[in-house]
């Protein structure tokens, strides 16, 4: 039987670049007229649940980075996601199909609030942000994304964690029906990753739930995924079911797979090479085929921000 | 038309325009004629010359096996071309890396070269492709007599580098690499097979 898959996105839907600039100008204008009139709490976050559909109150961040954010189809046709294939386009073209919806959370462990949460119910109590971050993935190449989330220190603050809980752990959906990739080994499924209390209490992480002003695509980790913007992009984790207080250093999916290559911390860090390639520069993906590499920061730029985390840690063994 | 002129005016045109093909599909995507290289083009570019070369490898090293078991021995007319676009694919992936990866910048190319083994493992099939494309002619093969055999077994050394270095690369899913292990593992194999025959034939 021949089932035809609706297109995903037409090229006339893709908003350009300089279109979402301006938006976003009209946006930033428009939010802080609107919170200098209302100065109360936010609504809370709220996402719907169709695809691409426009976010409403999302504030700005002062995290934000003034890069030039690369376009929405470099954003979602070039992904390292093997839930849906471990091609670059795989996820993009497999996870068309895939419904994010009914969705829910699971928050366990050593912490005063637990239980298992819809999608909707978990966002609630958090207000939407833009953050638009650099994200440097392991293989060298990196992109500018506009990101929208929740903060995950605050999350992590909302479910009172006891001082038994030294880590954060999540895990992504294991559904091999709904998540073609998943029915072959190539890791040992589900996807799991996790931060130190510290690093998911810092200000930056986010629990993203969208890009470019709209809800999050599924091959970029819809409905809800982990945004650590000074951390190689395999530890931003997708399409996340569960979030465990954990009081030992839990086991992360690409450590299991290599541990060599792969740490626990994965710090952008352009002076520790992976064993088979260098660190040090890093291709920005939408700079042309003539474009040269350009240097990889420590921390990937935000060590101002991060760099107290690992006072006296060495990051050579660490990494 | 005989044999030879078939071969000659129109099996090896032919074959050349198609072992063509893929390069300037790779120039034809770059100009977006003919499709798109996506969002990382210098990696597109370096896989589909990568992949190629090995293609191409693989190919050649099929001529001989090929022309034992059909007896098409106008097969071996074919094989100096295969051999010269492997090289030539090989090169390209080469020079793609230098010049759109690296950008010339000589420290990082050193770099690699003497830390990454798999760079390593790549360059010296380069240079063993280099040597065999430099020996390829007529007059060159006449002139080395016994050497260019010696020479040009190498063939067998890039298809294992070449595997290998594909293999060594791949951040986790080998699957793809092992196709090609396999099907080279079944080119090398069948020589050991027929020369193991022909030597106990010849002594019995």
């Amino acid at each position: 039987m021949l089932i035809k898959k609706p297109a995903d996105i037409r090229p006339s839907e893709i908003t350009s670049k300089e279109n979402y600039l301006n938006r976003r100008d009209f946006i930033r204008a428009g939010s802080i007229a609107g919170a200098s009139l209302l100065a109360g709490p936010a609504v809370g976050a709220i996402v719907p649940d169709q695809r691409r559909a426009k976010l409403a109150d999302v504030a700005r961040s002062k995290f934000s980075t003034i890069e030039v954010p690369n376009s929405y189809e470099d954003i979602t046709t070039y992904n390292n996601f093997y839930e849906f294939g471990t091609g670059k386009d795989d996820p993009y073209r497999n996870a068309l199909d895939f419904d994010p919806r009914p969705w829910s959370i699971t928050v366990d462990g050593h912490a005063e609030k637990t239980g298992t949460f819809h999608f909707e119910d978990f966002i609630k109590p958090f207000d939407l942000e833009e953050r638009i971050y650099r994200m440097r993935c392991v293989e060298a190449w990196s992109m500018v994304i506009p990101w929208v989330g929740i903060s995950l220190a605050d999350v992590v603050k909302h479910y009172q964690p006891t001082s038994k809980a030294r880590y954060v752990a999540f895990e992504t959906l294991h559904d091999p029906v709904r998540m073609p990739g998943q029915r072959r080994r190539v890791l040992d499924w589900p996807y799991r990753e996790g931060l130190t209390i510290a690093e998911a209490s810092n200000a930056l992480p986010i629990l993203a739930v969208g890009v470019y002003g709209e809800t999050m695509p599924n091959q970029n980790g819809g409905p809800i995924r982990l945004v650590v913007p000074w951390k190689y992009g395999f530890k931003g984790i997708k399409s996340i079911v569960r979030i465990h207080f954990a009081e030992k250093q839990p086991q992360t999916s690409w450590n299991m797979a290599a541990a060599r290559e792969y740490g626990f911390y994965a710090n952008v860090n352009p002076e520790v090479d992976h064993p088979r390639w260098s660190q040090a520069r890093e291709r920005r993906i939408g700079a042309g085929l003539f474009a040269a590499k350009q240097p990889t920061l420590m921390f990937n730029g935000y060590g101002e921000q991060v760099a107290h985390l690992y006072d006296g840690l060495d990051l050579r063994k660490n990494y | 038309m005989n044999t030879l002129q078939k071969v000659r005016f129109v099996g090896k045109p032919l074959v050349f325009l198609l072992c063509l093909a893929p390069a300037a599909l790779v120039v034809g995507d770059a100009l977006e004629i003919s499709g798109r290289l996506g969002a990382n083009p210098v990696e597109e570019i370096q896989d589909r010359f990568g992949i190629w070369g090995i293609r191409f490898i693989m190919i050649t090293l099929a001529v001989t096996p090929l022309r034992r078991i059909t007896g098409w021995n106008w097969l071996l007319r074919f094989r100096r071309m295969l051999g010269l676009f492997t090289f030539f694919y090989v090169l390209m992936h080469f020079l793609n890396w230098l010049i759109l990866d690296q950008g010339l910048l000589m420290s990082a190319i050193i770099e690699d070269l003497t830390l990454r083994p798999f760079i390593t493992l790549g360059f010296t099939a380069l240079l063993l492709l280099a040597a065999m494309a430099v020996t390829s002619t007529n007059g060159m093969r006449r002139r080395l007599g016994r050497r260019w055999d010696k020479l040009h077994y190498s063939a067998y050394a890039v298809g294992i580098l070449g595997v290998w270095h594909y293999w060594w690369q791949v951040k986790k899913d080998t699957s793809d690499a092992w196709i090609y292990a396999i099907i080279l593992a079944v080119l090398l194999g069948y020589r050991l097979w027929w020369r193991r025959r022909h030597q106990k034939n010849r002594g019995g």
